[in-house]
């Protein structure tokens, strides 16, 4: 899964002093498993189970959206449903799909807090849970595009859509040109998270 | 609920998930989602009625005016019944 | 809501967290590769809300009373640490008495106690 921006640091965390969150963070565990609340293992699995889900849940369900006619009519009727068609674990994750096409462009914002498609995508980056990602995207959201290099046609329109309550939303983004011959995997090789987010196209 | 709806331009305080930028705003009806727990009194640990939810659909130009980046271009949220009223 | 509006003494003021319009910056791409501690914070919130001690509405109800010194001063998951402590207090899961006398136990251990943390499976 390509990586959208160059800048990826690996945020350091067991090289220094502990800090008031490690610290928080290591006591809570330790109470709540001698309560007999939850149990390391518990607690080990629900991280891997974060580390496995990344953009490439989601870009297996684009792929297959684009090969596939019957499978995109269901998964826009019910993009829940439609994923664990493909055995993705969605949990409580209740999904809208959206469809770009050449006359509409879709972006994902949530002005409120950051709700994310986290099953489909992995953790969020950091710029979209930002303040500026936040505030502009629903007001200015083609300038927000063009800060990701995105420079949308005039005669296309956008679609805002900010997570404002229990519903998580998936761009379906328009399926690049001259990828016609490509495999189901082949395509779902080109699908990028910030595709998937709408800040750019592919 | 009728096709065209407005938000209620209420400013309670507590845990809200109405977007200010949204309230008395008026919008049409995109689809209507089944109904959930209502987030205002989860927030606090409370019992929490189902409240249908709804996606309203806003133009750019109704929400920001004169301001608009595009006032053709929309933006859509999810709103909970109990702050639209018929427009 | 515009800034006409937050200025307006006879309506109350928009809430912090409810940024939509706001005035900003430009959006600086940034991002970073989680790190475990960060990690198992989203584990532990994940977990107590499958066991039902509180909904994410009350993780974000305990966020946003932080205010938003705390949304610019703080990493994500050292807000949500706090925000998963209150959360846990409320629901009398845990006590203030028995987080502040662990977190003492575990400050005594040394400052490199978190690489023998990281690396164990026990807790």
């Amino acid at each position: 899964m390509p990586h959208d921006h160059a800048p990826h640091p690996y945020r350091p965390d067991q090289d220094g002093p502990l800090t008031e969150a490690q610290v928080t963070e290591i006591a809570i565990r330790e109470l709540l498993i001698e309560k007999g609340i939850t149990t390391a293992s518990e607690v080990t699995a629900e991280v891997e189970a974060m580390d496995a889900r990344s953009p490439a849940q989601g870009a297996r369900v684009i792929a297959r959206a684009w090969t596939d006619a019957d499978f995109k009519a269901r998964l826009l009727a019910d993009g829940t449903a439609a994923c664990e068609e493909l055995g993705i674990e969605m949990g409580t994750l209740k999904l809208v799909a959206l469809e770009n096409t050449e006359t509409t462009h879709n972006v994902i914002v949530c002005t409120l807090c950051s709700c994310y498609p986290r099953n489909l995508l992995g953790l969020p980056p950091d710029w979209y849970k930002s303040r500026a990602y936040r505030s502009r995207t629903v007001k200015e959201p083609r300038a927000v595009l063009r800060e990701f290099g995105t420079r949308l046609p005039d005669k296309m329109a956008v679609r805002v859509h900010d997570s404002t309550a229990d519903m998580r939303y998936l761009v379906i983004p328009s399926r690049p040109e001259g990828s016609d011959t490509l495999t189901e995997d082949a395509l779902a090789a080109l699908v990028t998270r910030d595709g998937m987010i709408g800040v750019t196209q592919l | 609920m009728a096709d065209r709806v407005r938000v209620k331009s209420w400013m309670p305080p507590g845990h809200i998930r109405t977007p200010a930028y949204l309230r008395g705003k008026t919008g049409e009806i995109e689809r209507r989602l089944p109904a959930f727990p209502n987030p205002e009194l989860l927030a606090y640990h409370l019992p929490a009625p189902d409240i249908p939810l709804l996606r309203v659909r806003f133009t750019m130009e109704e929400v920001w005016g004169a301001d608009a980046e595009r006032p053709e271009d929309v933006i859509e949220a999810e709103i909970f019944a109990h702050w639209l009223e018929p427009a | 809501m515009s800034t006409e509006d937050q200025n307006d003494p006879t309506r109350p003021p928009k809430a912090w967290f409810d940024m939509g319009g706001d005035l900003a910056g430009a959006v600086v791409p940034e991002e970073h590769d989680y790190a475990l501690w960060e990690k198992r914070v989203d584990a532990l919130v994940m977990l107590s809300q499958k066991k039902g001690f509180f909904t994410v509405d009350g993780l974000r109800r305990a966020l946003e009373d932080m205010g938003p010194d705390a949304f610019e001063r703080l990493s994500y998951y050292e807000r949500w640490v706090a925000a998963l402590r209150r959360n846990l207090v409320e629901a009398g899961v845990l006590t203030p008495e028995e987080l502040a006398t662990r977190m003492e136990e575990i400050r005594a251990r040394g400052a490199t106690y978190g690489d023998v943390s990281a690396g164990a499976t026990d807790g």
